[in-house]
């Protein structure tokens, strides 16, 4: 399955990665040759084979509702890129 | 140090032939001074490793040592680790410094063991040749020009330079025994639930689980004790009594029944590989195993449906890199779109991104029953494949991979040969099974790994069968001829 260069800005868009004009090309044919592979699943008669998620078939396990972990706000506010006054600052959203 | 054991280690300690500071001392230096040319580290740990020693040292005098007690021990930087930076090998991550330890690296401080660094890995461990990380390429101890394969390649060259006697990894797709058979260790890939897989860098969370990578399969066994663990934290770690592994290493192996697939041994693999590798399994007939051809139908199905499955889980765990709480931040965004956008695309290598892109569109409008879903079923048809089979055998073997290490820049053109490169272990992981690696032998210096898989939770099983190859065979005691007479 081939990718057109509008589709592969459609994608990354979604994924949040900025690709320069220049590289187009070149995600448009590793990831369409990625496609082509797994293109091969499309031959398969998967009719009444429910999906797998979990390998073991699981149920996510649930906890008791209690507060198990201390708070940590500071430790995890001082790896931040950009934090003040107990806030992560990122671009202005709203004008 | 040459060839040198964990089981060995932990005698030494205990009789006092030395202590843990005086071998964690000569274990930094001798990174300090040949890593260089593998580049297996990424991280020293060197002031906490000493403080960890002297603390095993106390332990150890007060005759409260476990097994692992004071043995040095690299952990693959994908576990986070509590003030020691953790990169996942991506630039992304590379000043990251994790408020919070990983429950297997805290389980080897709990049991006394010293982590004296970070190894090397493919970025968030896509890879299988070691050759996309940030932090440069790891080169295979057993010869330089080779990969040592991937993605926990850092913590094999690490163990088969015998720079540390053992090392953790982790394994999506192959990950942990990919690089041991090309480093002629042994590593085990537990079943999925066994180990937790909390504070490690997700992958692809239905398919990553860790392990040990050592020489042999006693000293996988004692890093099993430790890190094999029911996890709160793990909402899908299974809630299960740890055997010990150790306890049936040296059960008989009479009347085992062995699977061999035909469909591991088709076009594709290279005929001296076959060779090494039916050469080792012949060595359990005289063990008193019987030798039996079976079939896993699905099998070349397992690489196009691990290649939706795994970049769409991927693409949704590496939607958390966004240049806001950590990590990297692309220099003055002109808004929130821009830093997301610039943020991931300057600090993610090709192969994440790649990875990403595929993901993104496997699970965008439109595709997601036609791909995701397609592979989850087809998933299931492996699954039963191996159900199938494990009522008709104990274990079956085959080989690891298809040829022996390549060299390095040979296959990084093509993303595609890289991916058929793991055509035998991908579907494990797919079936959430268990499986090892153990060294089999050698194809032009090269080595050859053995791959042991079993049913679920049969891991002590699977690491007395490759102890009692270990026992009749001198495979895993080779070294490489560089380190010989070091």
């Amino acid at each position: 399955m081939a990718l057109d260069n509008a589709e592969i800005l459609k994608i990354a868009k979604l994924a949040r990665l900025q690709v320069n004009a220049n590289q187009v090309d070149d995600y448009a044919d590793s990831i369409s040759s990625i496609l082509d592979l797994v293109d091969a699943m499309q031959k398969v008669d998967t009719d009444g084979v429910a999906p797998l998620a979990n390998p073991l078939d699981a149920e996510q396990r649930l906890r008791v509702d209690e507060v198990t972990a201390n708070n940590q706000r500071d430790d995890f506010m001082a790896i931040a890129p950009k934090a003040e006054a107990g806030l992560f600052l990122v671009p202005k959203v709203i004008e | 140090m040459s060839y040198t054991t964990i089981a060995q280690l932990s005698q030494g300690l205990k009789d006092g032939t030395f202590s843990s500071r005086e071998l964690t001392q000569d274990v930094i230096a001798d990174i300090k001074l040949r890593d260089h040319q593998y580049n297996s580290f990424i991280t020293l740990s060197e002031e906490l490793a000493l403080a960890q020693a002297e603390a095993a040292d106390k332990r150890i005098a007060a005759g409260q040592a476990a097994a692992m007690t004071g043995v040095p021990i690299a952990h693959k930087d994908l576990f986070c680790t509590q003030g020691v930076r953790t990169t996942a090998a991506s630039k992304i991550l590379e000043n990251f410094v994790p408020p919070y330890e990983s429950t297997v690296s805290q389980l080897f401080l709990d049991t006394g063991a010293v982590s004296v660094g970070k190894t090397n890995l493919d970025e968030f461990a896509m890879g299988s040749s070691n050759e996309n990380s940030y932090f440069g390429k790891v080169k295979n101890p057993w010869d330089t020009n080779a990969v040592p394969g991937g993605s926990s390649g850092g913590s094999a060259a690490a163990v088969a330079a015998g720079l540390v006697a053992g090392a953790t990894g982790t394994d999506t797709g192959g990950s942990i025994r990919q690089p041991a058979a090309f480093c002629n260790l042994t590593g085990i890939k537990p079943t999925y639930g066994r180990v937790s897989r909390f504070g490690i860098v997700a992958y692809a969370s239905s398919l990553d689980q860790a392990g040990p990578m050592t020489h042999t399969a006693e000293d996988a066994a004692l890093m099993m004790n430790v890190m094999a663990q029911f996890d709160p934290q793990d909402s899908t770690s299974m809630q299960m009594e740890t055997p010990d592994y150790t306890a049936n290493l040296n059960d008989s192996l009479a009347g085992l029944k062995i699977g061999v697939p035909k469909e591991f041994f088709e076009a594709g693999l290279d005929a001296q590989v076959a060779e090494a590798t039916m050469n080792a399994i012949k060595q359990y007939e005289a063990m008193g195993a019987e030798i039996i051809d079976i079939s896993l139908p699905n099998l070349q199905l397992c690489i196009p449906a691990y290649y939706v499955i795994a970049p769409s889980e991927a693409s949704s765990n590496l939607s958390r890199y966004d240049g806001v709480r950590y990590g990297y931040r692309c220099d003055d965004p002109a808004d929130l779109m821009d830093m997301y956008c610039r943020s991931r695309a300057e600090a993610f290598g090709e192969e994440v991104k790649r990875r990403i892109m595929v993901g993104t569109y496997a699970l965008s409008e439109g595709f997601y029953d036609a791909y995701y879903v397609k592979a989850q079923r087809i998933r299931r048809m492996i699954k039963n494949d191996f159900v199938n089979a494990f009522s008709q055998v104990d274990v079956i073997m085959g080989p690891v991979t298809p040829s022996p290490a390549f060299d390095i820049g040979s296959k990084t053109s093509d993303p595609v040969a890289m991916y058929l490169e793991d055509i035998y272990t991908l579907s494990i992981n797919m079936a959430g099974i268990p499986a090892l690696s153990t060294p089999a032998g050698f194809v032009n210096g090269r080595p050859v790994g053995l791959h042991i898989m079993g049913n679920y939770f049969s891991e002590a099983k699977l690491l007395n069968v490759a102890h009692q190859l270990q026992q009749v065979t001198d495979w895993h005691q080779q070294q490489p001829q560089s380190l010989q007479g070091a």
